[in-house]
């Protein structure tokens, strides 16, 4: 049988190696998937190149959270341009509300996966220690665009910031192995489910950029762990 | 509205600052976008997901913003010349920091590969989503991003990074 991955590098990519960086990210179908881990299972060259898709996809994702977000400018001005729009006629609100409804009920298949899968039991079970965790931390370290008019929006980098990073399960990871994981390295859920991403805060002090380091190290290491990536 | 706005706003932002690469015209560009949103929601179908639309509607609003202004074009070229500005690849291989000069690689794709990629990794947009944002046929999805990965591949190579592919 022919190798799934292609040596010469000008010869066209097989149909496998251009799945490759939608099995990293999770959004192939079912069938899809099947194959790409068949494929995976039984071509070396193919299972480095997707470690190295697993690289990219771990600094994109570092990349586009250093970002940060934007000033409440940009509302201010949203809501001013709103409010200079023409009164719309109440059918049309009422259409205008259906249609809102709608964009909630059409997220995403993978991100309603996730939620109402692992997430939603994992959140379940962390409810009671995530809220106190939260409110212990409401000190101002993150506050978002939306609720506030005057303020930009910033991110407390202060060294008294708790760690936090995106983290993604594996697909066959218990709720039990979950919440074992997260008393064992002091962890709590602060935003859960999107795409598949937790973003977990470890304990309440800052680490240094090394500690920081050996944690998303040790927890990359965790069988039940499938990507960690420390967030600003 | 507000909730709207609330929840999707960021990853907007971020998309489109990563197209226009200025903070505030990726400000404006939000204003723009969730405006369009207002005014059009009356005709929004339901038949793809609520992300799948704005960021189609950001990437159209971006592409525009690019389009007025003289200075930024969208060949590889001016791209990359536009990102230079931080730390030149020899630094960047003195650092021997793998993570480092991904990063910067990853900035310096042109605008077709730079949003290729983020909205497939970052965004966690399937083929058919990516093809209907951009507008191209699923298969050129798959191989867009194939070429944009090889790319990737050769800034590092050229900073001194090997990681064993292609």
């Amino acid at each position: 049988m022919m190798a799934a991955s292609k040596k010469m590098l000008d010869q066209e990519p097989s149909e496998i190696e251009l799945l490759l960086p939608f099995h990293a990210a999770g959004t192939l179908n079912a069938r899809d998937a099947r194959r790409v881990d068949e494929a995976l299972a039984s071509d070396p060259e193919l299972a480095r190149q997707y470690a190295v898709i697993r690289e990219e996809y771990a600094e994109t994702i570092h990349l586009n959270e250093s970002l940060g977000a934007p000033s409440a400018r940009a509302m201010a001005k949203l809501f001013a341009a709103i409010d200079g729009e023409p009164v719309r006629k109440p059918s049309v609100s009422v259409n205008l509300s259906a249609r809102v409804s709608e964009f909630f009920a059409s997220l995403s298949p993978r991100t309603l996966a996730w939620s109402a899968s692992l997430g939603a039991v994992a959140l379940l079970l962390q409810a009671g220690l995530i809220g106190a965790v939260l409110v212990k931390n409401q000190t101002a370290s993150y506050q978002t665009a939306s609720l506030s008019t005057n303020e930009p929006v910033t991110r407390d980098l202060a060294a008294g910031t708790p760690v936090r990073a995106l983290v993604r399960f594996a697909p066959n990871a218990r709720v039990a192995d979950i919440t074992a994981l997260l008393d064992r390295y002091q962890a709590s859920i602060v935003d859960g489910g999107k795409g598949g991403m937790f973003r977990l805060q470890f304990g309440d002090k800052a680490m240094s950029k090394d500690e920081i380091a050996g944690l998303m190290s040790k927890l990359q290491n965790e069988k039940i762990v499938s990507l960690a990536v420390a967030t600003p | 509205m507000q909730v709207l706005y609330g929840r999707h706003h960021v990853r907007v932002f971020r998309f489109g600052l990563r197209l226009v690469r200025d903070e505030q015209v990726a400000e404006d560009l939000i204003s723009e976008v969730f405006l369009d949103v207002w005014r059009q929601a009356g005709k929004f179908e339901g038949r793809s997901a609520v992300t799948t639309w704005l960021l189609a509607i950001t990437r159209f609003k971006a592409l525009s913003a690019l389009r007025r202004r003289k200075d930024v074009g969208l060949d590889d070229e001016t791209a990359n010349a536009i990102e230079d500005t931080s730390d030149d690849p020899e630094v960047v291989v003195q650092k021997k920091d793998t993570s480092v000069a991904l990063r910067k690689c990853l900035t310096s794709l042109s605008p077709e590969h730079r949003e290729i990629v983020d909205l497939v990794y970052y965004h966690e947009k399937s083929v058919e989503e990516v093809a209907e944002i951009v507008g191209i046929p699923e298969n050129t999805v798959k191989t867009r991003l194939f070429y944009a990965r090889k790319k990737l591949a050769e800034l590092l190579k050229a900073a001194g990074i090997e990681r064993g592919w292609p």
